[in-house]
C-alpha cells in the first residue's frame, strides 16, 4: 500500500513533450530515497492541458507540477517527497495565490468544466483494468446485463438525450433502437476512432487515458441491440491509442468481461481492432465499415443505412469515441442526471480540442450551453500577445467560423448549424487579427481536395474548382464574377455530393464569405491582404527616416534583396524580396513595414 | 469473472488506492511533520502506519494523508495535525505507529479527539 501517489502524463502531449524521461528519473530517483515501497508512479492519459506538459500531479494533497524537466525530479522527491515542503517554484503557476497552493478544480482552465466522458482521464493508470474497476468501471455492464432488458437500456439512453459526438449529432438511443428493430443472425456494433479533423485530439485522448470505457459501452450495445461482435477502427496514426486499446482488450478478455458467457449470464461479446490508413473519407460511416470489410474506402449512397445494411450487409451501429465514454455513467447515475446538464435540445458536455492563437491549448470538458467567451477566454485564458479575437473554427474542414458577434452564443449542436458552422468531433481552433479568413478557407479547401476520394464528380471536380478560385483571390488575379462562381459552386457541391464529405467541404468558404465578405472583396478589388498573410498581396518596405544603415537586414536576407551603405538608410529590391519576412524580425529600430 | 461479486470485490480493494486521486474541499486532512527532525525521531513509520490504515480501513474519499515540513516544535516530533473542515485543527505529539492506529480508530473513525496524546494536553513550559 502506498502512502503517495505520483502521476505522470503518458498521453501523445505530454510524452512528445518528454514524459518517458520523467517517469524513469522518478522511479529512479525514489529508488534511491528508498521510497519505492511508499510511493506509487503511475503513467495516466492526458490531464488536457497539453501546453504546459509534461504534467506531474502528486497525491493526496493535488500538486500540480507542470512543465517537469528531468533537472527537478530530485529536489521534487527530496523535498515534497520525503519531507513533504511542496516545491512551490515549480507548480502549475495558476494554483499558487498568496494566500497559499489552490486547488487545481479552482483554476481558471478546470472551474468550468465537468468531466463526464474525461472522468478517468489523467487519473487512473489506463493499462490496469483494476484502476478502471476500483473508479466503478464495468458495473454498468454488470448493471446492464443482470438487472435491464436491452429495451430498457435502449430507453435509458433515448431519455438521457444523448447525441452522437463525431459531429452530425443524430440520436444515440434511436440509432440503437432501429439496430435493434432488424432482425438478423449477425450484428455488429462498431466504433469510430478514426479521428481526422485537423486540431481535434478529443477521440485519441480518450482511447489512451480510459481505454476500458470504450470497450464496456460497446459491450453494452451489443447486448441493447443483440450483436456479438464489435469493432473498433482506429487510425494507425494513434500508437499509443492502439497499444493501450489491445492491452485493455487482452485484460478484459482475461477477466472474461469480454468473450463469452460474460457476468454468468449467457452473454457473449467480443471486440476487434481495425487500423485506418488515414484517409480522411474513412470517418464517414459507410466508408468505415467499406474499409473494415477489407475494401477501399469509399462511402457508399445511404439508404439502406447502417441500422438496416451496415458491415458485411449486417445491422450496425456505429458511434464515436466520445459518445461511448459517456454511455457507463448514464446508465449508472440515471438519465436524468445526464440530462439535467446542458440545453434543451443538446444534453450532457462536450469534448473541445483547444488549439491556435489561444494561451491554454488542451482538451476541456464543457457543459453544453457554455458560451464561447468561457471557453476562450475564461477557460483557454485568452488570446496571446494582446492580439485581439477575430473568430473561432469549430468542425474542422467540414464546419465554419465564428466571428467575434457571437462571442456569447451557447454552444450546442443547433445553435452552430444556426450560425453556418457545426459542432463536427469538436476541434476548436481561435485565430486573431493576424488570420486571414481567405487563407483559412484555402487551408481547408487544400486538405479536402487531398482528402476527397473521388468517387463522386461534384466533390472530386468540385472542390478543385473551389481551390483554384480561392488560389487565385489570394493571388490578387481574381475577379468579383470569380467570387460569385465560387458562391454558386458552393452550393451545387453541397447538395450534389455522395457523402458528407463533399457536402460539407464548402462550409468554410460559406462561413467565411458570410461573416468576412469584406476580407474577400479587399482581395479582389483592392489587392489587398489586411491581415497581412497573403504574400502574393505583399510587399516590404523600409522606412528611411527609421533606418539607421546598421546593416543587419541586409546580412540576414536569405535572397541578398537589401542593399545600402553602413549608417545610410537601406532598400528592398521588390523584384528580388521573396517575402519571408526575415528582416523585419531582425531589425532593432522597427523601420521596416508591410503593406 | 463469472459473477458481480467479483467485480465488487476488485472494485473494494481498489477504491482505496484510486480514491486517493480525488480533489476535494470537504476532505479530513491529515499532516504528519517530516522534516529532518520529524523524521529522526520516527516520523516516517507514523505516516506509512497512518496512509495504510487510511486506506484499509476505506476512508480515502474522506481523508487525505500528507507530509509538510517542520512545525517548529522539534521536541515534540513526530507530530501529525488532523484537520478536519469547520473544526479546530488538533495537533498530537510524539506519535509512534501504535499510537497512530489509536488515533485512526477513535478520532478518524470514532469522532472522539485522543486528549492524551494531543499538545494542549502536554506540559510546556
Amino acid at each position: 500500500m502506498y502512502r503517495s501517489h505520483v502521476l505522470v502524463c503518458g498521453g501523445t502531449g505530454c510524452t512528445s513533450s518528454g514524459s518517458q524521461k520523467i517517469l524513469e528519473a522518478l522511479k529512479e530517483e525514489l529508488a534511491k530515497n528508498g521510497l519505492t515501497d511508499e510511493v506509487a508512479v503511475v503513467q495516466t492519459g492526458c490531464h488536457g492541458l497539453c501546453a504546459l506538459g509534461p504534467i506531474m500531479i502528486v497525491y493526496p494533497d493535488a500538486s500540480f507540477y507542470s512543465m517537469v524537466k528531468v533537472e527537478d525530479i530530485p529536489e521534487i522527491v527530496s523535498e515534497h517527497l520525503l519531507k513533504g515542503r511542496v516545491v512551490t517554484r515549480l507548480l502549475y503557476k495558476e494554483t499558487v495565490t498568496p494566500a497559499g497552493v489552490k486547488a487545481l478544480i479552482d483554476t481558471d482552465f478546470y472551474k468550468k468544466q465537468h468531466r463526464i466522458a474525461l472522468r478517468n482521464c489523467g487519473i487512473i493508470n489506463p493499462e490496469n483494468i483494476e484502476e478502471y474497476i476500483g473508479t466503478g468501471g464495468y458495473q454498468a455492464l454488470g448493471k446492464v446485463l443482470t438487472e435491464m432488458t436491452p429495451d430498457d437500456v435502449i430507453q435509458v439512453l433515448l431519455d438521457s438525450g444523448l447525441r452522437g459526438r463525431g459531429g452530425g449529432g443524430f440520436p444515440t438511443g434511436l440509432k440503437w433502437k432501429l439496430a435493434k428493430q432488424n432482425d438478423a443472425d449477425q450484428k455488429y456494433v462498431c466504433c469510430n476512432a478514426d479521428e481526422g479533423d485537423p486540431g481535434a485530439f478529443m477521440d485519441r485522448s480518450i482511447l489512451e487515458g480510459d481505454p476500458h470505457a470504450v470497450l464496456e459501452a460497446m459491450a453494452i450495445a451489443g447486448y441493447a441491440i443483440g450483436a456479438s461482435q464489435g469493432y473498433i477502427y482506429v487510425r494507425a496514426e494513434y500508437p499509443i491509442a492502439v497499444e493501450r486499446l489491445k492491452i485493455a482488450i487482452n485484460q478484459a478478455r482475461e477477466m472474461e468481461l469480454l468473450g463469452d458467457d460474460i457476468f454468468g449470464t449467457g452473454f457473449h461479446f467480443d471486440i476487434d481492432l481495425r487500423l485506418g490508413a488515414g484517409a480522411f473519407v474513412c470517418g464517414e460511416e459507410t466508408a468505415l465499415m467499406t474499409s473494415i470489410e477489407g475494401n477501399r474506402g469509399e462511402p457508399r449512397p445511404r439508404p439502406p443505412f447502417p441500422a438496416q445494411k451496415g458491415l458485411f450487409g449486417k445491422p450496425t451501429i456505429l458511434n464515436n469515441v466520445e459518445t461511448y465514454a459517456n454511455i457507463p455513467q448514464i446508465i449508472l447515475n440515471g438519465p436524468e442526471w445526464f440530462a439535467s446538464m446542458g440545453t434543451e435540445k443538446s444534453k450532457g458536455t462536450k469534448v473541445f480540442a483547444l488549439g491556435g492563437k489561444i494561451h491554454n491549448t488542451g482538451l476541456v470538458e464543457i457543459p453544453m450551453g457554455t458560451t464561447l467567451r468561457e471557453v476562450i477566454e475564461e477557460i483557454g485564458g485568452g488570446i496571446p500577445n494582446g492580439k485581439k479575437f477575430k473568430a473561432a473554427q469549430t468542425g474542422g474542414p467540414s464546419g465554419g467560423c465564428i466571428p467575434a458577434e457571437h462571442f456569447d452564443i451557447p454552444i450546442d449542436y443547433d445553435n452552430l448549424i444556426s450560425i453556418g458552422s457545426m459542432m463536427g468531433s469538436g476541434g476548436l481552433i481561435v485565430m486573431d487579427e493576424t488570420d486571414c479568413m481567405v487563407d483559412i478557407a484555402k487551408f481547408f479547401l487544400e486538405f479536402t481536395v487531398e482528402e476527397s476520394c473521388g468517387k463522386c464528380t461534384p466533390c472530386r471536380v468540385g472542390t478543385k474548382r473551389m481551390l483554384e478560385i480561392l488560389t487565385k483571390i489570394t493571388k490578387g488575379q481574381a475577379t468579383m464574377e470569380d467570387l460569385d462562381r465560387l458562391e454558386e459552386l458552393c452550393y451545387y457541391i453541397k447538395e450534389n455530393s455522395a457523402c458528407g464529405l463533399g457536402q460539407t467541404a464548402p462550409n468554410p468558404v460559406l462561413s467565411t464569405l458570410r461573416y468576412f465578405r469584406d476580407e474577400y472583396e479587399a482581395h479582389i478589388k483592392e489587392k489587398r491582404c489586411p491581415a497581412g498573410v497573403c504574400k502574393a498581396l505583399l510587399s516590404y518596405h523600409i522606412d528611411p527616416d527609421k533606418c539607421k544603415g546598421c546593416t543587419l537586414c541586409a546580412r540576414n536576407c536569405p535572397n541578398n534583396a537589401i542593399s545600402g551603405t553602413v549608417r545610410n538608410p537601406h532598400v528592398i529590391d521588390q523584384d528580388k524580396c521573396i517575402k519571408c519576412g526575415a528582416c523585419i524580425e531582425k531589425c532593432k529600430f522597427g523601420a521596416i513595414y508591410k503593406q | 469473472m463469472k459473477s458481480l461479486e467479483e467485480l465488487r470485490a476488485i472494485r473494494e480493494k481498489m477504491q482505496g488506492q484510486v480514491s486517493m486521486r480525488a480533489e476535494d474541499h470537504t476532505h479530513t486532512r491529515v499532516v504528519v511533520g517530516m522534516a529532518t527532525c520529524g523524521i529522526a525521531s520516527g516520523a516516517r513509520p507514523v505516516l506509512n502506519t497512518l496512509s495504510r490504515l487510511v486506506q484499509e480501513k476505506g476512508l480515502t474519499d474522506h481523508v487525505a494523508v500528507t507530509q509538510t515540513g517542520c512545525i517548529g516544535l522539534c521536541q515534540y516530533e513526530p507530530i501529525v495535525e488532523v484537520m478536519e473542515p469547520g473544526k479546530p485543527k488538533v495537533t498530537y505529539i510524539k506519535m509512534n505507529p501504535d499510537k497512530a492506529a489509536e488515533i485512526v480508530e477513535r478520532h478518524l473513525i470514532g469522532g472522539h479527539v485522543v486528549e492524551n496524546y494531543t499538545l494542549s494536553s502536554a506540559d510546556i513550559n
